[in-house]
């Protein structure tokens, strides 16, 4: 099963044309993903990378079948393309885009919100990895060999961190469902509490690791969610023990503005909710066998 | 992005805000020059710094007369401030605001920021100013209002007719009072600011409505379509090595500790600093190198990491994704060489090609001691630093 996307998934990329697309748009077809074309307005009809190019995200839907989209689009454009594919009937968009405006995201939200929700667009990121299910399909820029296929969910903010807890837990043997990159902005596509709510659903996946950070309230709503809402079980870290108040850790988002914000009292919220903490940072892979092994 | 309580002003005042009448002042001549001009026999001399809770810190000086204003600029000028909000360094005052003096009969709360949780911009009000929103929160939560902004309409006129209520308007200033919020909603929103606070915002004397403090601070992302609210960044009021590190496009903020890290994503950088405290450390920096970790770009981390003269050992921790470990050693390799690196270097490679980057730094003939995990690194990197700590004496 895994959640979001499998092999048959098929994709566009939106800012195909472009040179970071076009390195990525060609890695995850190597991985197996199903890429079946891309968008660069006023490149329509040309052939890229072997597949069509479409003018207009709506024609990929209709000519491709296009149910999936990645974004590579500059940070001044990126929000007028998530619409368009939201507008265009895509079920699932990753914005890997860093560095797009929080008033231009806010209008994002918004906008996905007038959708009756069975037909509303999921968006993940931006400012994210993208998403992967391990041995099925890549839609997203991490190292695909780093993980292994099998059932422990990862839902984390970082790119580079949710690598590590991915080779940590491939070093004891342990696969991965999909893991989902949230986004290190402010205002993102998906919560953690919304990836939980579909690893709960789904069937192949036992137990869920959370990698958050300082900043925002979303790790703790996350744990309301899992201690009312889940039957799996939820590891989580909280990166940022050593942040200082008010100062900006690389991403947009991880900054400690108010009460609850800090890692230190993220993690006191989230035990008491019953989610296991990892203690430290390598020791993500350690917690998750432990927990397993209780299943 | 944080500006000045003058510009803040100023940019206010375009959207008919009203303020004191007011001018800057770089020297005490030019002080006692402002408050001649601007007249009456009370001024109040404001330290330019950013920081909130500069009262308390002294920077703000209430003067009745020609030589109270000198006095006070000569005090302010070149002093280092610290408050609450600026670290123990403090923050230096080179440029000061030379207000009126206002007869303040009510002091109010009002601001607008942009809420994580709702994904909306909401205007929070009380009617019980002069105090940080924080110590109200906790000690006074019913006395706060807040209203929500849907982004689609924008800023309603009920919406700004109920928190000028929320706030004790009567019916006499009601139109100033909507007019007033409207104005710091238009300034936040066409600007892309992401949070505009008025603390006190107050009720004068004679019944006006006057911010006389203000603070705005800009989405650093929204910069690129805002080239006049660009402008009016002040180096000054920045950390020196956090500027250099953002015009090489490296994001890098200092702190007190002497392990100084270089590491690939903003996550993974915190976590390697969580695990160096846990390990019994305290990390010099953050610093995230991003994706495209080359060699250049890696001796410039490394020149900025060294820059700092309380580092005593440095962490480099790279997981290569669509970077190669090779590519990283290489980098690593020719940085240490160029700099003559003087302390000890702890290097922990993971992910692409990580057995050719081992064997680059291993047959590179450096001293540098390498690490297969996160922990191992933070445990190196600790008893290196110690070593060379007491080695020093």
């Amino acid at each position: 099963m895994a959640i979001l996307i499998n092999e048959n998934t098929r994709i566009i990329v939106q800012g195909f044309t472009g040179k970071i697309g076009s390195f990525h748009a060609q890695d995850m077809i190597n991985y197996g993903s199903n890429v079946v074309g891309g968008i660069t307005p006023g490149k329509g009809g040309q052939t890229h990378l072997g597949l069509p190019v479409f003018n207009t995200v709506k024609e990929s839907v209709q000519k491709a079948g296009a149910e999936a989209s990645i974004i590579f689009v500059p940070p001044a454009f990126a929000a007028d393309s998530i619409m368009e594919a939201a507008d265009a009937g895509i079920k699932y968009c990753v914005a890997i885009t860093d560095g797009i405006p929080t008033q231009d995201m806010m209008k994002v939200k918004n906008f996905l919100r007038r959708f009756p929700k069975e037909e509303r667009m999921v968006l993940t990121g931006p400012n994210c990895a993208g998403t992967i299910s391990p041995g099925r399909a890549m839609l997203g820029i991490m190292p695909g060999h780093i993980y292994m296929k099998g059932n422990v969910g990862i839902v984390g903010r970082s790119g580079t961190l949710g690598y590590e807890a991915a080779d940590q837990m491939k070093r004891l043997g342990i696969g991965v469902s999909t893991s989902v990159g949230i986004g290190g902005d402010p205002i993102n596509g998906s919560s953690h509490r919304d990836i939980l709510e579909r690893f709960e659903q789904d069937p192949e996946t036992k137990v869920v690791v959370m990698i958050g950070e300082i900043g925002g309230p979303q790790e703790v709503e996350a744990g309301l969610f899992a201690k009312e809402h889940m039957s799996k079980p939820v590891v989580a870290y909280i990166a940022g023990l050593t942040a200082p108040e008010g100062r900006r850790m690389g991403h947009a988002g991880a900054i400690i503005s108010s009460i609850g914000e800090s890692a230190a009292e993220k993690v006191a919220m989230l035990k008491e909710l019953g989610v296991t903490i990892c203690p430290t940072p390598s020791a993500m892979g350690e917690t998750v066998a432990s927990v397993l092994a209780k299943l | 992005m944080d500006i000045h309580e003058y510009q803040a002003k100023e940019i206010l005042s375009g959207y008919g805000v009203k303020i004191a009448e007011g001018g800057m002042a770089y020297s005490p001549e030019d002080a006692v020059q402002r408050s001649r001009e601007i007249g009456g026999n009370v001024w109040a001399v404001k330290a330019q710094i950013h920081s909130g809770a500069r009262g308390k810190a002294g920077g703000i000086k209430i003067c009745k007369s020609d030589r109270e204003v000198e006095a006070a600029a000569e005090a302010l000028l070149g002093k280092r401030l610290v408050t609450h909000q600026t670290g123990p360094a403090g923050k230096v005052c080179s440029r000061l605001y030379v207000e009126a003096g206002t007869d303040i009969a009510k002091e109010l709360y009002f601001c607008f920021l942009v809420d994580r949780g709702s994904e909306r911009i909401v205007m929070v009000g009380s009617a019980q100013g002069g105090m940080e929103i924080e110590e109200l929160a906790e000690t006074n939560p019913e006395a706060i209002t807040k209203i929500y902004i849907e982004p689609a309409v924008g800023l309603q006129d009920y919406q700004a007719r109920e928190m000028a209520f929320a706030l004790g308007m009567d019916a006499a200033m009601l139109s100033h009072a909507v007019k007033t919020i409207k104005g710091c909603y238009r300034a936040l929103r066409d600007l892309d600011a992401n949070m505009l606070e008025i603390n006190p915002l107050v009720i004068t004397g004679s019944g006006e409505l006057l911010a006389l403090d203000a603070k705005m601070g800009f989405d650093d992302n929204a910069l690129f379509r805002q080239p006049k609210v660009a402008e009016l960044r002040d180096k000054t009021q920045e950390d020196a090595r956090e500027m250099a590190a953002a015009d090489r496009g490296l994001s890098y903020v200092g702190l007190d500790g002497d392990i100084g890290c270089m590491i690939n994503g903003a996550g993974l950088a915190m976590a390697t600093m969580d695990m160096i405290k846990l390990a019994g450390g305290e990390p010099a920096n953050f610093l995230d190198v991003g994706g495209g970790a080359s060699a250049e770009r890696t001796e410039k981390a490394f020149r900025l990491v060294l820059a700092d003269e309380n580092v005593k050992a440095m962490l480099v921790n790279i997981f290569a994704g669509i970077n190669r470990c090779d590519w990283i050693a290489e980098g690593v390799v020719e940085a240490v060489k160029k700099i003559d690196m003087k302390i000890p270097l702890i290097v922990r490679l993971s992910g692409t090609n990580v057995e050719e980057g081992r064997r680059i730094i291993a047959e590179s003939g450096l001293p540098i001691i390498t690490a297969e995990t996160l922990a191992e690194a933070a445990e190196k990197a600790v008893q290196a630093r110690n070593e060379a700590v007491a080695k020093a004496g």
